[in-house]
């Protein structure tokens, strides 16, 4: 509850919030405001914003509602977004656990496998993974996955170096406790704070990486992603400018939310641990 | 019949470069319901021993028999099964928790790792251990961090008797609470002992407290046993260096055995 209101005494961390819980909304009520296919054409084409009250943000070169596309779009960033962090720090957390606990061989194999996650560029890595296995939702999640999730092994890696040295964990060895459970309940969920710090910088490039995905049309073709939006209005950049900047600025709001609602959390609890 | 016998361990270690000799030549044994102190000042070797009686490292050298059979032989889930046996407290009851369990996870682990209590019948296991260290049944849901560190030590003290062990290690188990507290807990120690036969390996710099519960004493010094024997007359009348300068560390000692003489 403290922390909780320690968390909304800084203005970053409320203006994070309220960016975020805007577009948790809007992608919440996407279905509820824009029941039908927000790719299905709904008046004339390029139809310039504020012009139309029924089409408030116009329509692209197909004629499809900006609005409804925009709404849904927040649906698949945030999607992909939290998902591949998600899954990121899932891998990160155990590959890193499992490297720092086990030592020797294991954390050598591990360590020089997350070294050469790291040096390929971690968009040439999701560009590759989608080319070979095709487009799709789950796949992007991957292929986003795939590069995000040494930052957080190396955190974990690093958090259990130092953990697995406490008493605690001697005492769970003398206790006759399996070495795998030592490592997964005793030692992985107190490594986790400052592996869960990185997580608003991973759902950021996520979103970012998503969106440069769908750009080059890598997305899921049966989605709208403002990726998809933004390199679909670049063709008619001069007429209708408006196509490409309004889901430019949708995407600049979200990961500026995601990093100051993240640093928000990080100050919060950086409070706390000062004055304890 | 001994419980545990050590003989001529030896544990080294590199510092600097240099290699030296943590533990060198230490050999000692500890029979049912007897309590034997490891004495000496900081960096003597008393917790290297006690890490290396129960396996938390290796040896270099030196044999380790526990209940007549070879300890250091045994290893994977063979040695896990053996650790019921063998028990130990730590000196910060605090650390030597999981930061986020409760007293009942606690000690629930040793009851289900080694199968002693079926998950229906552990709550009731839980209550009667508390209950013989001397504690509220209602702490079970406490978080480890929100009681008292006298409550803490004996929640480990109850942890380590949960599996029935015939030894238990006590790495500085007292000298982190406050007088009143540790006597307490050598009560229940001592009280312990009288009614399961649990033999003690006792280690502390503190001789009050180690002449108060313990039989037999061995005092190290650089890794080696300096002097070994009654505990009592150990205290009274030491004969090495290592043994007369902890006695002087100790005012209240130096008086009565000046009263003695």
């Amino acid at each position: 509850m403290n922390r909780l209101r320690r968390f909304f005494c800084t203005p970053e961390a409320v203006a994070g919030a309220a960016i975020l819980a805007s577009l948790i909304a809007m992608a919440l009520a996407a279905p509820l405001i824009f029941p039908g296919d927000p790719q299905a054409i709904a008046g004339p084409a390029l139809l310039p914003p504020f012009h139309d009250w029924s089409l408030p943000l116009g329509t692209d070169r197909l004629g499809r509602d900006v609005l409804a596309e925009l709404f849904h779009g927040a649906r698949t960033s945030l999607a992909v977004g939290l998902a591949a962090a998600a899954a990121a720090l899932l891998i990160g957390a155990i590959v890193g656990t499992l490297a720092g606990f086990a030592g020797g061989l294991i954390d050598e194999v591990l360590m020089r496998v997350t070294d050469a996650f790291q040096t390929v560029p971690s968009f040439l890595l999701a560009l590759a993974f989608v080319s070979i296995v095709g487009p799709s939702l789950g796949v992007v999640v991957a292929a986003i996955a795939l590069g995000a999730w040494t930052g957080p092994a190396r955190v974990a890696r690093a958090e259990v170096l130092s953990i697995r040295e406490r008493d605690y964990v001697a005492g769970a060895r003398v206790i006759g406790m399996y070495p795998l459970e030592i490592a997964f309940r005793e030692v992985l969920p107190n490594a986790l704070p400052p592996v869960l710090a990185l997580s608003s910088v991973i759902v950021a490039a996520a979103i970012l990486t998503e969106a440069a995905l769908s750009f080059l049309g890598l997305g899921d073709p049966n989605r709208v992603t403002w990726g998809g939006m933004i390199a679909e209005g670049r063709t008619v950049l001069r007429t209708a400018p408006f196509l490409s900047i309004v889901p430019g600025v949708a995407l600049v709001l979200t990961v500026l939310g995601v990093y100051l609602a993240g640093e928000g959390v990080v100050e919060s609890t950086a409070v706390r641990r000062s004055l304890s | 019949m001994t419980v545990l016998a050590v003989s001529n361990l030896a544990k080294r270690y590199r510092r600097g470069g240099k290699p030296f000799a943590a533990v060198d030549e230490v050999s000692f044994e500890i029979g049912p319901a007897e309590t034997l102190a490891l004495a000496g000042p900081s960096g003597s070797g008393k917790s290297t021993i006690a890490k290396l009686v129960l396996r938390l490292i290796e040896p270099d050298a030196g044999r380790i028999d526990f209940e007549g059979g070879d300890f250091l032989a045994l290893s994977g889930g063979s040695l896990r099964a053996r650790r019921a046996r063998l028990q130990m407290v730590f000196q910060d009851p605090l650390a030597a928790f999981n930061p986020r369990a409760t007293v009942a996870r606690v000690l629930d682990d040793p009851l289900r790792i080694h199968a002693i209590a079926s998950r229906a019948e552990r709550p009731l296991r839980i209550a009667a251990l508390l209950e013989r260290v001397g504690l509220e049944t209602n702490l079970a849901t406490r978080a480890i961090h929100e009681i008292s560190g006298g409550q803490r030590q004996r929640v480990a003290i109850a942890r380590a008797i949960a599996t029935r062990p015939s030894l238990i290690v006590l790495d500085e188990a007292v000298s982190a609470l406050d007088v009143s507290v540790r006597g307490q807990i050598l009560e229940l120690l001592l009280d312990l002992q009288r009614q399961e036969r649990i033999a003690y390996l006792f280690i502390s710099h503190d001789l009050g407290v180690i002449r108060a519960i313990a039989h037999r004493v061995v005092i190290l010094d650089a890794g080696k046993i300096a002097e070994s024997g009654d505990a009592r007359t150990v205290i009274a009348n030491p004969q090495s260096a290592v043994g007369k300068a902890l006695v002087a560390a100790t005012p209240k000692l130096v008086r009565t055995s000046q009263e003695a003489s």
